[in-house]
């Protein structure tokens, strides 16, 4: 398997900000790879760099080989992208929309692989319609769509099921899953960390512009792995500090993380030494949701460590 | 080149499908100038010796071929800037040469169709004579690409639709109005006759009028001169702000 996107020591700059902070990263061919990070993590600005909608302040972008700037033709055409905000063009048609497109990118009498994107998507019965007159989550088919009319091996998908209802996001996964299987690398940058547990093979956390985790989304989960005892106390405060070290706050909830049931008892009873009242207890598996909490968290610590 | 005569098309419909306000409007706004100016000072007044009605149609179709040019390319950046479908031509391997270029064209293209619609529409005012039609097509082209040119300036620099305006209330607007479509710079004191001769749209007008009538104000291979060098400096401008990413990829 090839390399299908590589990034190496990429910085990117905004006035004082640094949006992105030393990011390398490769990502295989035939990858599902997803970005995850909170907002202002730098997901989309590194995405905007390998597309060429920014330009880096240092580093180097491939795709598939071709560095985004020195060969920006073949990176280009390598890649499809997605973008975040809903945009389009009012003053054509769907159809329209797709043939200039396809013309952009060098392609002329593109319209069997439009028809079958169009129904893949679910479009044809819009074909016809100008943009102005499509619902936003129809709008967002189109985005997809322009995206792929150039059948790019990388397809790069930047927060696409944004207010999308729960119908169009389960064809869209289907849709883009097919892609995968079909040998098109996909990248994804996604604020429903069920929908990256789900498909991604591989996942990448950033936090103020730098990789906090890389790793399989299995690894990541294995690492913090098992189950979590979550409860509520009435008198937190009263814990002593080794418990306050091995537990992480959530929403009002102080958080254990378990590798046996057989740490329950005892917990429990240390708990209720030091005179803690639980008001509420809750058993559950580690999911995406978790990592990304301890990930970021730790993070935290890191940088309050490297600040001191 | 598919990439280049794609967005050159799209540029082209994306005028044509409001043609109403994009041609029609700005040749009845042409129009009702040349009624207004023609009926007051048609009968009492002449210009290096043709009549003020035949003197003004040459000066409204260029200055509405300028306008419509700068109108043409500032109009569609700002509206995909702020939009956002501007990342639909930033994606593609288009390079900025052929971007360049294809908004340039299309600009042309919509000058000319202006500038074609008030002619048909006012030469039926006056007996127009064309004496030098290659003048004529030569400076309505290069005028009209210095001020695709400059559109597109304006259209990477603001980020508003009311700055742009103001490019073009407070540039363009006088650039224009004062460059002699209504009159002839002799006809002006000393001073703003000399002041006039810093304003390259004079040179687009006095040019072009020559290909209608043979005479002019300054010798019309000089006008050239001024308004092909105008060109090249603003494309260059253009060009040096779009290598650089200026605004587009930032």
């Amino acid at each position: 398997m090839g390399v299908a996107v590589a990034i190496q020591q990429l910085v990117k700059c905004f006035g004082q900000l640094r949006a992105l902070d030393g990011v390398s990263l490769e990502i295989a061919e035939g990858e599902f790879f997803g970005l995850l990070g909170p907002n202002g993590a730098g997901k989309t600005t590194l995405i905007s760099c390998l597309a060429g909608l920014a330009r880096p302040d240092a580093g180097m972008l491939k795709v598939m080989g071709y560095d985004v700037l020195a060969d920006y033709r073949e990176a280009r055409r390598c890649l499809g992208v997605v973008p975040q905000e809903l945009v389009f063009d009012p003053f054509f048609s769907v159809r329209e929309t797709l043939r200039i497109q396809s013309g952009y990118f060098g392609i002329r009498n593109n319209d069997d692989w439009i028809d079958e994107i169009l129904a893949n998507l679910d479009l044809t019965s819009k074909a016809h319609i100008n943009m102005r007159r499509l619902s936003g989550g129809m709008k967002r088919r189109v985005l997809v769509a322009q995206a792929l009319v150039h059948k790019p091996p990388v397809i790069v998908l930047d927060e696409p099921t944004a207010g999308v209802d729960v119908e169009l996001r389960q064809g869209l996964w289907q849709f883009v899953q097919r892609l995968n299987g079909e040998g098109h690398t996909v990248i994804l940058t996604t604020h429903y960390l069920e929908e990256a547990e789900a498909l991604c093979g591989r996942i990448a956390m950033l936090k103020q512009g730098r990789i906090v985790a890389l790793d399989s989304t299995s690894n990541l989960l294995a690492r913090y792995s098992g189950h979590t005892l979550n409860l509520r106390l009435a008198n937190d405060r009263c814990l002593p500090d080794d418990l306050l070290a091995r537990s992480s706050n959530t929403q009002g909830y102080r958080v254990f993380r378990l590798t046996g049931f057989d740490e329950i008892e005892p917990l429990l009873a240390e708990i209720r030494q030091a005179g803690g009242i639980i008001e509420d207890l809750r058993l559950t598996q580690t999911d995406l949701e978790d990592v990304f909490v301890s990930v970021m968290q730790e993070a935290d610590g890191r940088e309050g460590v490297a600040a001191r | 080149m598919t990439g280049f005569l794609t967005l050159l098309y799209k540029e082209v419909l994306r005028f044509w499908k409001v043609s109403f306000q994009t041609v029609a409007a700005p040749v009845l706004t042409a129009l009702l100038y040349l009624l207004i100016f023609s009926h007051v000072l048609d009968s009492h007044l002449q210009v290096n010796g043709v009549r003020y009605a035949a003197f003004l149609i040459p000066g409204l179709v260029m200055m509405s071929i300028l306008q419509n040019a700068f109108a043409n390319t500032s109009s569609s950046l700002i509206q995909s800037k702020v939009t956002g479908s501007i990342v639909f031509v930033l994606l593609p391997p288009i390079s900025y040469v052929e971007f360049f270029l294809a908004y340039v064209v299309a600009a042309m293209l919509r000058g000319l169709m202006v500038g074609l619609g008030v002619l048909l529409v006012t030469g039926w005012f006056a007996s127009l004579s064309f004496v030098a039609p290659v003048w004529i097509l030569l400076f309505a082209l290069i005028g009209g690409g210095v001020m695709g040119s400059l559109g597109m300036i304006a259209g990477i620099w603001a980020d508003k639709f009311d700055q742009l305006a103001g490019f073009q209330n407070f540039l363009i607007l006088p650039l224009t109005m004062l460059s002699g479509v209504f009159y002839s710079i002799h006809s002006l004191p000393l001073f703003w006759q000399q002041v006039s001769h810093f304003n390259p749209v004079f040179y687009m007008i006095d040019g072009f009028r020559y290909g209608f009538f043979g005479v002019s104000d300054v010798a019309p291979i000089m006008s050239l001169v001024v308004v092909a060098v105008s060109f090249i400096v603003v494309a260059l401008i253009t060009l040096a702000l779009m290598r650089s990413g200026y605004k587009l990829r930032n």
